[in-house]
């Protein structure tokens, strides 16, 4: 176990950048250790990974990772994300956000990243608030529940990001709660392993901005609540939409092979430049110099 | 009668906003503007607006809202911070090219990347040519006074121009003062009610915002907005002294203090302003002939009081707090030695400071003069820039 943990520590930057920015009972370091497990499990190459973030408090989570990072701006960690991955598509490419980064001002990134099925892993960490900037009301913010700009209840419905995820064509989709440890190294590994596009919604809580305002008693509430609200797909199978209220369902909610957005981009590159005829010499000479530069890249990198 | 407040500089801005009660008002969570709508959303919750109030998923949005409620004739207001205006971007221009007087607390804060939550000015420089009037505040008192004033200049007529009232982050926005604030019925006698000359809800005349417009008629349309810009000259020093009628404050283009026989000038904007005022005191004692120019209106630009304060200086230190990369000193330098040419023979210092948030100080602020005391007479070459509280 303590061998586990000195593993799983070694993914962590030097102490300096600890103890982290986040409040006392706050999910995220929850989800900051069980990153940091996976990766340590699954022996990660840390110059081989790139851990990426927009802006929030999900956003400070690559601040403490020993991996490459790249803290960006508020809503396009997929897309700096893209690049990374398309500049070197050896990299490991994981990004970090949450709801209000991902699906409201990062919003249209998001649904054109799940689309596209690029390889990258993509953790939103949904604390259902704009947590850092004093709990405004976000697009996951349930309906009827308040927020510093909702103090009478939200007046909109919110996003259920696995089913954004899913109908804009992700092909690894899964949910789970910080409550759900165990689970969530299960599902994040399961996620950096996919090759295609993976989202993993990590229901979490905000006990200083959500909780609070939500007649939650503390973050230990919030917690119970996420274990007594979360059902798991096959629980979910068996239950009538009456049980079902007020629920969310935990697990894997797609899983499927399709075709990886640079596998494809290869695959067609290396069609088009059979033969001899000079467009194609054109385009192999085009790819070489790409190669090239990835090869330059990837030596600054290293 | 006035009511003296304490307040901080965002809740001024938002106690400016809750006396004009604009139909719309849109907005985006950024730090450090985020209070400012906050304590705003708090006057809707409790009915003390009758403001429509619209949370969007982003700036781009905010401005965009903003854009199509005031191309239907509403009065509309928002407000941002660096990266948030950085994200408004291409709808900024377009809320100026399509004369919609929206007015705009802009709290400045230090771009990306690194980043950097803490007060510069290269999130409003960057934003000086697209055609925003820009009045910079030096402390609440100013903020809650030139939002006022904003929407009187904006809706002007002879301006139609959208207005960006700026204050410095944390330093301004975060601390609290004490202010004077109108009563209720005076502000609201002040701001009177907007009419809009086009709307697109009058659909008994019906009325085109910003289409297709090339080689035919968008030069022209250029000009208009240029005249417009510089009927604001005129409008910002009438309301100006139209507002110190009512408040006992008046304003004017810049505010020039202790200039008229000054040897020696330093020229700045927002709260720096307050810190140098105290050295010009404290050197005055001295006997030091030494003033502050404080430029109110950056856009348009105040060639003629620039010119009066600046008349007698032997040297003059221009202290900006953004960098125009590349170019001669920081926008504000450019600008003053662009208004002097050709003038006389005062020596121009750059100095840049504070950048993300770096302190300044009364002794800085000294050192700038004790300098410029060695240098008048010398010639500074343009590009020549001098740092303040920087390291190494």
């Amino acid at each position: 176990m303590s061998q586990a943990i000195e593993r799983a520590r070694t993914y962590l930057k030097p102490l300096k950048k600890l103890p982290t920015v986040w409040c006392g009972g706050c999910g995220l370091g929850v989800v900051l250790s069980s990153l940091t497990r996976v990766m340590a499990e699954m022996g990660l190459d840390k110059n081989k990974t790139a851990t990426i973030s927009g802006i929030g408090c999900t956003g400070r989570l690559p601040t403490y990772i020993d991996t490459n990072t790249l803290h960006t701006t508020h809503g396009r960690a997929l897309g700096f994300a893209t690049g990374v991955k398309l500049a070197n598509p050896e990299l490991t490419v994981i990004t970090a956000m949450g709801d209000g980064d991902s699906v409201a001002i990062g919003g249209n990134h998001f649904i054109h990243a799940c689309r596209r099925n690029i390889d990258i892993t993509a953790i939103i960490v949904n604390n259902c608030i704009y947590g850092m900037t004093g709990g405004q009301y976000s697009p996951t913010t349930p309906h009827g529940k308040r927020g510093t700009t909702a103090p009478y209840g939200n007046v909109e419905y919110e996003f259920d990001i696995v089913s954004l995820a899913a109908g804009a064509g992700a092909t690894f989709v899964a949910r789970t709660t910080v409550y759900h440890v165990r689970e969530l190294d299960k599902l994040l590994e399961r996620a950096i392993r996919h090759r295609g596009f993976s989202v993993v919604e990590v229901v979490s809580n905000c006990y200083t901005s959500y909780g609070r305002l939500n007649k939650f008693s503390g973050p230990v509430d919030m917690f119970k609540w996420m274990k007594e609200s979360a059902v798991t797909v096959k629980q979910a199978g068996e239950m009538s939409p009456e049980e079902l209220e007020g629920k969310f369902i935990r697990g894997i909610h797609v899983e499927k092979d399709q075709p990886e957005f640079i596998d494809v981009y290869d695959k067609l590159a290396q069609d088009l430049t059979k033969g001899p005829s000079t467009v194609n010499q054109k385009l192999r000479a085009t790819i070489e110099g790409y190669e090239q530069l990835g090869d330059k890249l990837k030596a600054g990198i290293g | 009668m006035a009511r003296r407040l304490t307040l901080t500089g965002n809740d001024a801005a938002a106690e400016a906003m809750r006396q004009i009660d604009p139909d719309v008002v849109t907005c985006f969570p950024i730090t450090p503007q985020t209070e400012l709508m906050h304590k705003f959303a708090e006057f809707v919750a409790d009915g003390d607006v009758k403001a429509e109030m619209v949370l969007v998923e982003s700036e781009h949005s905010a401005m965009s809202a903003a854009v199509g409620a005031a191309s239907a004739g509403a009065r509309v207001m928002t407000a941002t911070s660096a990266n948030g205006l950085a994200l408004m971007w291409e709808i900024v221009y377009i809320a100026a090219s399509n004369r919609l007087p929206i007015v705009m607390p802009v709290v400045n804060r230090a771009l990306s990347g690194p980043i950097n939550i803490h007060c510069d000015h290269s999130d409003t420089m960057g934003c000086r040519d697209t055609g925003w009037i820009q009045l910079y505040s030096e402390n609440a008192q100013e903020v809650y006074d030139n939002v006022l004033q904003g929407i009187l200049i904006a809706e002007n007529p002879e301006v139609l121009l959208p207005v960006m009232v700026t204050f410095d982050g944390f330093i301004i926005s975060h601390t609290v003062e004490v202010l004077d604030a109108l009563d209720d019925k005076d502000a609201r006698d002040w701001v009177g009610d907007y009419k809009s000359t086009y709307s697109l809800l009058n659909t008994d005349e019906p009325a085109t915002f910003g289409p297709l417009d090339l080689q035919d008629y968008y030069f022209e349309h250029k000009r208009q907005q240029i005249e417009g810009m510089n009927n604001a000259t005129g409008v910002i020093k009438s309301v100006g002294e139209a507002y110190g009628k009512l408040s006992g404050r008046a304003y004017g283009m810049t505010e020039n203090y202790m200039t008229d026989d000054a040897d020696y000038v330093v020229v700045a904007l927002g709260s720096t302003c307050g810190t140098a005022k105290v050295v010009v005191d404290e050197m005055r004692a001295e006997g030091k002939r030494v003033g502050l120019l404080k430029i109110r209106s950056f856009r348009p630009f105040p060639h003629a009081e620039i010119l009066a304060g600046l008349a007698s200086a032997k040297a003059v230190g221009v202290l900006d707090r953004s960098v125009s990369f590349g170019a001669p000193g920081g926008p504000v330098h450019k600008e003053i030695l662009a208004a002097l040419s050709g003038t006389g023979d005062a020596t121009v210092v750059n100095y840049l400071y504070g950048l993300g948030g770096r302190d300044i100080s009364l002794d800085h602020i000294r050192t700038v003069f004790e300098e410029l005391e060695t240098l008048a007479g010398k010639t500074i070459p343009a590009d020549e820039v001098r740092f303040i509280g920087l390291r190494g």
